[in-house]
């Protein structure tokens, strides 16, 4: 999973297998953290509540 | 009691009903957790597995669940990426089923191996030419983005919505969902697929061995596809049964129509694929190995011709049939009868590619075995039923999962 | 230098077992349960989820008096190349718990990385995988005649045959020890080898030309490893798993017994390819 485990080797293989893991890892994260930041500055700037 | 909490302008059963059915389903969920930490304290000895059944009731329970889920992915793709914009009204309930199944697909699992604590070597010491290294890292992934897209519906509880930071949060969910049901998509086509390739690759199971292209081998691309035809059928007799439980209308006939129609183009263009497949595999790959059709379905007592039939035929052609006229689509009972024949279908070819394979003898000095699952195999089966069922009735009851319900019942 | 030059050359260690020599007494079974502290159940009756890293199986030619004839088949794990290393069970263990070693052509199992999801098993069509289904219990007393070169295996992982590598271990250290890279064909042989009495099997490496196996297999190594000689086959040939254990028999009807041809199929022309 990480290059540093023994089985790891710069193949081919684990490139392609492993770099779409961490890209589908990475546009999850960023997505959630991006989600998050948003919503602690809209709640700041007083959005939400009862009249959208 | 509970009607702060019950979403506006709709009309829920009284508490005391919904308690009842709680607990009724829940003592069936307390069965299967009784079982499950049997199997977790004294071992897979509790099953009926055997060295011949490596694979057994459990990983058709998989397989099964996560075809049956895979109305989530193609909807969301069909709503998010392709545009139809009508599937909004059912997007929600294909998410929570979506959920559900592959919760429970990863419970199973979690059952299924024999060191439960080693469960993550599976990501620490990923083997990246294994098909079940795939199955493993798309799934959880996956579950990530149902979780994901589940959230939002959670948040838009009459009462969670009132919290300022939660409602902007699901506002906000809403806005790059489309970014995840993507991800979704990308992830589900891989993990679909290599469910398939986990039976496609054993070139030396000639049951379920096939020729492909690059790694993947047929059985890659008939399992994808096949999850994007049947999936959305488990979807449309999910909400059927609702609908006939509630006794309320949920969803309006030209989103049913739409999803039913797909479904059954999908599945048509599946079958002709899945016969070119069952074909060659027939006449070419298992007489090259040494076996005739018939070898595989005969001098047993269970498998004869009649699956292969009942698989492609009766809950193949006939629904996809019903699914692709029109006026199979308006007639609730068809309908009804299509979906349930297409869930059946998709349930035994998993079974076929998991305990047939199994069944068959390779060393020509060995018999059939068959195998009759245990106990505690039935009950840790049943109890994602169980999960599911409650959280579908909780879901129901507390979140607006159908937009257009307030519309259809005034 | 000829030592040297033999060291470069990877081995392929492998058997030749003569079925017309096996009298299917199972002294095999029993040195190899004893030497690898195969675990036991109370009641062993039940075959199918019993551990037998080599099972003796029994053939009938299906045919009545005179013509009736059986033959019986010591199956150990056949450490199967496939194609390059790509043995059946190998490609398929998620986590890296099965592994071919190149150097000996040897397939191990690592039991601490193994955590038992059976795949490799579906995926060997020998049955030549067992999983462990009960915590190995050892009679009172019996813990002490257990070997120490062979580590007990846990509930819940899968075992096979090594072709007792701990023994080519064992001996690699000591030609080590005497400076030496490379083994005696007698130094290296595993406990089913030298217990069968009536010396039907053998063991070695089958790329050196002097070893025994490899002058009655003739394997040919550029043709996935197909036996030379006529009377000796192995099984399921036609899968392309690319086994490293040889059979030998004078019977037509048990070197067909060997592999699934369909009716009409000519057996010499099919088997002789």
């Amino acid at each position: 999973m990480f290059p540093f485990s023994f089985e790891w080797i710069w193949d081919l293989s684990h490139m392609i297998f492993m770099g779409g893991l961490w890209y589908s890892l990475t546009i999850l994260g960023l997505g959630m953290t991006y989600c998050i930041l948003k919503t602690v500055i809209d709640t700041m700037h007083g959005k939400g509540g009862h009249n959208h | 009691m509970d009607s702060a909490l019950i979403p506006e302008g709709v009309n829920r059963c009284s508490f005391g009903k919904f308690a009842i059915g709680i607990i009724i389903v829940g003592g069936v969920l307390l069965w299967g957790v009784y079982a499950m930490l049997l199997i977790w304290l004294k071992g897979l000895n509790q099953t009926n597995m055997n060295d011949y059944y490596g694979f057994a009731l459990w990983i058709w329970a998989d397989l099964g669940v996560i075809a049956l889920g895979g109305g989530a992915f193609f909807t969301g793709l069909l709503r998010y990426i392709i545009g139809k914009d009508e599937l909004k009204n059912i997007i929600n309930y294909a998410v929570l089923i979506g959920f559900i199944c592959y919760s429970s697909a990863l419970l199973i699992l979690a059952i299924d191996i024999g060191q439960p604590l080693r469960g993550w070597f599976i990501f620490w010491h990923a083997n990246v030419h294994s098909m079940l290294t795939e199955v493993a890292f798309c799934l959880s992934c996956y579950f990530a983005v149902l979780t994901i897209e589940y959230i939002p519906l959670i948040l838009e509880n009459r009462q969670i919505d009132k919290v300022p930071f939660f409602h902007n949060l699901a506002h906000n969910m809403h806005e790059v969902m489309a970014i995840f049901a993507a991800t979704g998509a990308f992830l589900s086509f891989f993990h679909q697929g290599s469910l398939g390739g986990v039976a496609g690759v054993l070139y030396s199971r000639p049951f379920a061995f096939r020729e492909g292209i690059f790694i993947w081998p047929w059985t890659f691309f008939l399992f994808t596809w096949s999850a994007a035809a049947y999936g959305p059928c488990f979807t449309l007799f999910v909400t059927r049964l609702t609908e006939k439980i509630s006794g309320k209308k949920l969803v309006k006939q030209n989103v049913i129509d739409l999803l039913a129609k797909i479904s059954g183009w999908t599945m048509g263009t599946y079958l002709i694929a899945k016969i070119i497949d069952t074909w060659y595999w027939a006449t070419v790959s298992a007489p090259s190995m040494g076996f005739n059709l018939i070898d595989f379905y005969s001098n047993n007592s269970f498998y004869g011709i009649w699956i292969l039939v009942a698989e492609i035929v009766i809950c193949g052609i006939i629904p996809a049939s019903i699914l692709l006229t029109p006026k199979g689509r308006s007639n609730s009972t068809l309908l009804f009868t299509a979906v349930s024949l297409a869930c059946i279908g998709v349930l035994l070819n998993r079974w076929v590619m998991v305990l047939q394979v199994m069944a068959i003898p390779v060393m020509t000095f060995e018999n059939w075995v068959l195998y009759i699952p245990s106990w505690q195999e039935v009950a840790t089966t049943i109890l994602p039923v169980a999960y599911g069922i409650i959280l579908i009735m909780i879901s129901f009851r507390y979140l607006p999962i159908f937009p257009q319900e307030r519309e259809l019942n005034p | 230098m000829k030592e040297e030059g033999k060291h470069k050359k990877a081995k392929k260690y492998g058997m030749v077992i003569n079925l017309d020599a096996c009298t299917g007494c199972g002294a095999c079974m029993v040195a190899c349960m004893a030497e690898n502290n195969v675990p036991f159940k109370e009641d062993e009756s039940n075959k199918l989820d019993s551990i037998a890293w080599m099972r003796v199986y029994k053939l009938t030619n299906g045919k009545s008096y005179p013509e009736a004839d059986i033959c019986y088949l010591p199956r150990p794990c056949m450490h199967c190349e496939g194609d390059h290393g790509h043995s059946p069970c190998v490609s398929v263990c998620p986590a890296t718990a099965t592994d071919y070693n190149h150097d000996t052509g040897i397939v191990s199992q690592i039991y601490t990385r193994c955590f038992g999801c059976r795949y490799c098993m579906v995926a060997c069509p020998y049955h030549a995988r067992y999983f462990n289904w009960w915590d190995p219990v050892w009679p009172e007393g019996s813990t002490k005649y257990l070997s120490p070169n062979v580590s007990p295996r846990m509930r819940g992982i899968v075992e096979k045959c090594s072709f007792c590598f701990h023994r080519y271990q064992l001996a690699m250290d000591k030609a080590y020890v005497e400076g030496r890279t490379v083994l005696e064909e007698n130094e290296y042989q595993t406990s089913c080898t030298q217990a069968c009495p009536a010396g039907a099997i053998t063991f070695g490496d089958l790329n050196n030309p002097e070893h025994k196996v490899h002058q009655l297999a003739k394997p040919d190594n550029k043709h996935g490893g197909r036996p030379g000689n006529p009377n000796v086959f192995r099984l399921l040939e036609r899968l392309g798993t690319n086994p490293k254990v040889y059979y030998m028999s004078s019977r037509e009807w048990v070197r067909r017994a060997g592999d699934n041809y369909l009716g009409d199929e000519d057996f010499a022309k099919t088997h002789r390819h």
